[in-house]
């Protein structure tokens, strides 16, 4: 019975699809017979219908099948049977890219293009733009400019949309076709206005003025098309973003004209545009509002959607204006259709108040198991929000996510739920407990190992300074026990924190390292020895070094490094120190990050490759430069400084990069105008005292509108710490010659010296500080009484108004990174304590302690702890 | 499938012949074509790439393909052997300058293996130009009478006022067929 049933199954399987078990080898070998001297319409059809099914399976040619099936092909030019024609055409479309010589069908479909058959017509242009390229373009260009005004509007479409493609080969030929866009715009096909916008707009799109005059134009005869419409909505807009004109222009009359429109797309378009506009007013959000609110009680499920997608997207920026439909946003939270009321309950969710939490938190529940992974994300992200905003909400909430934990899902959707019960143990110390208690559990039951691998790394950061520690370290070694090589190694490296933490459990932890080094795999003896050794020497420097930080180095450029020292071998030990450091993301960018994709339906993956950090960047680029090359590895480059107002003739911008002992200026310069042409650009430093100018490179040529870089040299004072800080006077000198402003060539080779003055340039504190992120900077601290120079000092900062304020300007100034999360002020406390941790070049170790307390501004006590004093000293005068 | 489809196939196959017009660009390879098949002949452009003509003619059906003949193109004709039964080669006998060229193209040619046994029609044309050579110069300068591969003929004519057009064709048909019908 039971194998009567699955070939049965099978049976079915088979029957969907005739074209299953198709080969490549065997259709390649079938499409032979196109050679034949008379060709077989029907049984041609079904050859080049297999070859472009298995191309559209992802199969691929080499280049040398693809030719032949090509060349192959092109005999099928010779039968007149319409539908193999319009087969061959998709031929040639797929395999244009992969084929050599595909040219060689140009005059067959030029022909095609312009004969007398109207079904061969449209699909002959887009093929012959398919086999097209620059050059070819000129000598068709006579045929596309006649076939964009054709009366037959599928020819028409097809030459518009063609020619947009064409853009990107050969913008310049295009351009020329303007003239017959503009007529086809005037078409009365909604489809042909449509792309004929579509091309008019990218053909114009560079030339503000002319999009301008464009949008102007068509805002005032009435478009047929409601696609063109929307298009022209989109590009007003656009235009509204780009000008800074106020929003009572006729522009923005337009597409408040269009909240009016017969067509509900149009009608929609317009909607959306105006509550995306940045810089509308409430006044004017109100129409676009009701438009969206209506739209929430069509009967047609695409209108509820698009309107509940964008109050969604809009209410974080305007919650005023969102709240106004709560109502009809309640109604929709049981809609029939899962993707509207999820959007539905998650908009209520951000703008709702604390009190209406739980219940809509309940109605997620009846459904969250029938919507699909990428809906379930944007819950999580609701929740995320709703945890930042309403604290005390937490336990609810947890509940909710650990719920959500134990259910089936993605990769995707278990990480966002993971990555938000993280957030919010960070931002909620009272959070904490539960939420590892959370995390403990699902790791149990966890298959994805790049997710179990994060959470043990969190579990070894914050178990240990839990209430029970020893309750975590059971789940841990659970998978030890239980999981593959890549989790078991992780687990290792998360008892080891409690091992260097909790003196108590030392002993327990000692024994179970003991056992992992029986491990079958290397990695997790590796580690478990490693740890064992390092705990057996009970010395809390070790520790601090070994087991609690992490490796502060990029490691791309750690790995470069390697790779370098290991091919030219060095009696020398390899020099961590030489090792570029890890550059920390703000925590904007964090936010940032994670902001992205609120309320999106897509979100993109969860894991990212370990990022190049801005100074690699610049090392590259840097050491190709005679002379930068020798002064070791780059230490820190600064944020970008302007020294000249940027509407001005030439624009300057600075960006200083810091060496062990010397300091690198480069000045990007642009030359706005037209008429000149500058050459040997170079920037004359009056260098504060102390610093010593070692070389000088300048730019040998600056066409208009471009921008080149000139360096300064410069050699830090040396023994003379304090005076590592200083301002420098600029001035910008050059050659000018007055050139041709239409073909940039100088009119004489005589040149004359000119010069212009930059605004001066400081040298700073923070220009010399990397930021270090320091897992646990109490143990550092403790250490450091030891081993490093303590200065302090108090100061009193009567500018600032709150300990916020305070601390901002102090994390600024100092270019440290802040620890232990001390950037963030608890409401309502008077005093806080600022952690700080950083790096001065020459790999000089900072630690800060700013002890804040709010009274008629805001007293600080200052402790800087350095292996270096001069370089405490420094710290602690400069703030002064 | 019953004996009488069998039979009707064989017959429309035996009466269907491939054939290859070949030579220089501007040779007026295009032109002979469209005359032939009674199109107006004012509008031709250069052929980037190739065209392909199905006419019936004394109850045979020609598949003529026209591959354009400047430099860049040459390299393509090769993908078009295959299944010849007949190659024209065009000459403009006007263009003396080229004809060295012509020579060369043309004995290159027909040392293709793929092109053996293919009847060769050579046709001199542009003789309504003032100062074409005649058939018997091309003869001479193309060397002709070396070729022992292929039946061949020279014919001359001129694509504008369609003067021998006809007569050429037909020779090449009464080979073709002769080789190839008269084996049954
Ligand atoms: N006077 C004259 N001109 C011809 C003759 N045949 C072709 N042409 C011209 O020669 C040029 C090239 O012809 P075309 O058919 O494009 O040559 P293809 O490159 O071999 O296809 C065109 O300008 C024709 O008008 C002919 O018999 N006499
Ligand atoms: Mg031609």
């Amino acid at each position: 019975m039971s194998s009567f049933k699955r070939d049965k199954k099978e049976e079915e399987d088979g029957g969907g699809n005739p074209f299953q078990n198709i080969e490549k080898t065997t259709v390649l070998q079938e499409a032979r017979v196109f050679n034949d001297t008379t060709v077989n319409p029907r049984k041609c059809t079904h050859i080049l219908t297999k070859l472009l099914y298995l191309l559209n399976q992802g199969e691929q040619l080499g280049a040398k099948e693809a030719t032949d099936a090509f060349f192959a092909m092109t005999k099928l030019f010779q039968s007149r049977d319409v539908i193999l024609r319009r087969m061959v055409y998709l031929g040639i479309k797929e395999l244009s890219s992969i084929a050599d010589d595909v040219i060689i069908v140009t005059s067959s479909l030029t022909k095609d293009m312009t004969g007398k058959e109207d079904l061969y017509r449209a699909a002959a242009i887009r093929a012959l733009c398919s086999i097209t390229d620059a050059t070819m373009l000129q000598t068709i260009e006579r045929y596309m400019k006649q076939a964009i005004v054709d009366r037959n509007s599928a020819v028409s479409s097809a030459a518009l949309v063609s020619s947009l493609h064409m853009t990107k080969l050969a913008p310049d030929v295009v351009k020329r076709w303007v003239n017959e866009a503009q007529e086809a715009v005037n078409s009365d096909n909604i489809m042909v206005q449509y792309h004929a916008l579509g091309l008019l707009y990218h053909i114009r799109k560079t030339d503000r003025l002319a999009v301008t005059k464009l949008v102007a134009k068509l805002t005032r005869i009435s478009l047929k098309s409601p696609y063109a419409v929307c298009m022209l909505i989109r590009i007003t807009a656009k235009l509204l973003e780009e000008e800074d004109s106020s929003n009572d222009s006729p522009q923005f009359e337009f597409i408040e004209s269009c909240l009016r429109h017969k067509s509900e797309m149009v009608v929609y378009e317009a909607a959306h545009a105006i509550v995306n506009l940045k810089r509308t007013t409430s006044r004017e959000l109100a129409p676009a509002i009701s438009v969206l609110q209506l739209f929430c009680g069509s009967p047609k499920p695409t209108l509820r959607f698009a309107a509940v997608r964008t109050l969604n997207q809009v209410a974080i920026s305007h919650p005023a204006a969102v709240t106004a439909c709560n109502l009809d946003l309640e109604n929709l939270i049981t809609d029939s259709n899962r993707s509207i009321a999820t959007l539905a309950i998650t908009t209520l969710l951000k703008t709702g108040a604390e009190s209406s939490v739980d219940r809509l938190m309940k109605q997620i529940a009846t459904f969250v198991s029938e919507i699909s992974d990428e809906f379930k994300v944007v819950v999580v992200q609701a929740i995320r929000a709703l945890a930042l905003k309403f604290p005390r909400k937490h336990s609810v909430l947890m509940n909710f996510l650990s719920a959500m934990l134990r259910d089936e899902g993605g990769l995707e959707y278990k990480a966002s739920i993971a990555d938000t019960i993280i957030t919010i143990i960070e931002d909620n110390p009272e959070a904490k407990e539960a939420g590892l208690a959370h995390l403990c559990e699902f790791i149990e039951d966890c298959e994805h190992t790049s997710l179990a691998v994060r959470i043990l790394h969190l579990l070894g950061k914050e178990g240990p300074r839990t209430k029970q520690p020893s309750r975590c370290i059971r789940f841990i070694y659970n998978r030890v026990i239980l999981e593959n090589p890549t989790v078991r190694a992780a687990a290792v490296s998360a008892m080891a924190q409690f091992g260097a933490t909790c003196p108590d459990l030392l002993e327990n932890i000692q024994v179970l390292l003991a056992r992992c080094q029986m491990d079958s795999d290397d990695e997790v003896r590796d580690r478990a020895t490693y740890y064992s050794n390092i705990l057996g020497q009970q010395d809390k420097s070790l520790y601090n070094s070994y087991i609690l930080e992490t490796l502060q180095v990029s490691i791309p450029s750690l790995e470069r490094s390697l790779k370098e020292y290991a091919q030219n071998p060095n009696e020398l030990p390899f020099d961590m120190k030489s090792v570029p450091i890890a550059t920390i993301p703000t925590r904007e960018e964090t936010e940032l990050d994670k902001h992205k994709s609120e309320g999106m339906i897509i979100s993109n993956g969860p894991t990212k490759p370990a990022t190049v950090s801005r100074e690699e960047n610049f090392a590259e680029k840097l050491s190709a430069i005679p002379g930068i090359a020798e002064l070791g590895p780059l230490f820190k480059s600064s944020d970008v400084v302007e020294l000249t107002e940027s509407e001005t003739e030439y624009f300057v911008r600075c960006i200083k990069h810091c060496f062990t002992n010397h300091v690198v200026l480069q000045f990007d310069c642009l030359n706005t105008l037209s008429d000149q042409l500058l050459e040997d650009v170079r920037v004359q430093l009056d260098p504060s005292e102390g610093y010593s100018i070692v070389t000088a490179i300048p730019c040998p040529k600056l066409p208009y509108n471009e921008t080149g870089s000139t360096y300064v040299v410069l050699k830090f004072p040396s023994n003379d710490l304090p005076n590592s800080v200083g301002t420098f006077g600029a001035v910008l000198k050059f050659i000018v010659k007055d050139c041709d402003p239409n073909t940039g060539l100088p009119d004489t080779d005589e040149g004359y010296d000119d010069e212009y003055m930059l605004e001066d340039l400081e040298v700073t504190l923070g220009d010399q500080i990397q930021k270090i992120n320091k897992m646990n900077w109490a143990a550092a601290w403790d250490e450091a009484a030891a081993t490093c120079v303590e200065m302090e000092d108090t100061y009193s900062l009567s500018s600032m108004n709150t300990l916020e304020e305070a601390v901002k300007n102090i994390v600024q100034f100092l270019g440290l990174q802040p620890a232990e999360r001390s950037d963030k002020v608890p409401e309502g406390k008077s005093t806080h304590t600022l952690l700080l941790a950083g790096m001065f070049r020459g790999g000089i170790d900072i630690l800060v302690r700013a002890k804040l307390a709010l009274s008629d501004g805001v007293t600080m006590q200052l402790t800087v702890r350095s292996t270096d004093g001069d370089v405490a000293e420094l710290i602690t005068s400069t703030v002064g | 499938m019953g004996f009488l489809t069998v039979l009707k196939k064989m017959k429309q196959k035996e009466k269907e012949m491939r054939i290859l017009m070949l030579g220089l660009d501007n040779a007026g390879k295009t032109t002979i074509l469209k005359r032939f098949n009674g199109e107006p002949i004012d509008t031709i452009s250069p052929t980037l790439g190739f065209n392909i003509k199905t006419l019936e003619h004394r109850g045979f059906t020609l598949n003529l393909w026209d591959v354009g003949g400047q430099k860049s193109l040459r390299s393509y004709w090769r993908n078009y052997f295959e299944c010849t039964d007949g190659l024209i080669w065009v000459v403009d006998s006007a263009d003396k300058r080229r004809l060295e060229d012509c020579k060369g193209e043309l004995h290159t040619l027909l040392q293709e293996e793929r092109l053996a046994g293919a009847t060769l029609l050579i046709f001199a044309n542009k003789q309504d130009l003032p100062g074409a050579c005649s058939p018997e110069q091309l003869k001479e300068i193309l060397e002709l009478d070396q070729i022992k591969t292929h039946h061949w003929q020279i014919a001359k004519c001129s694509a504008v006022t369609g003067e021998n057009l006809l007569k050429g064709v037909d020779w090449m048909i009464d080979d073709i067929a002769a080789r190839i019908f008269t084996l049954d």
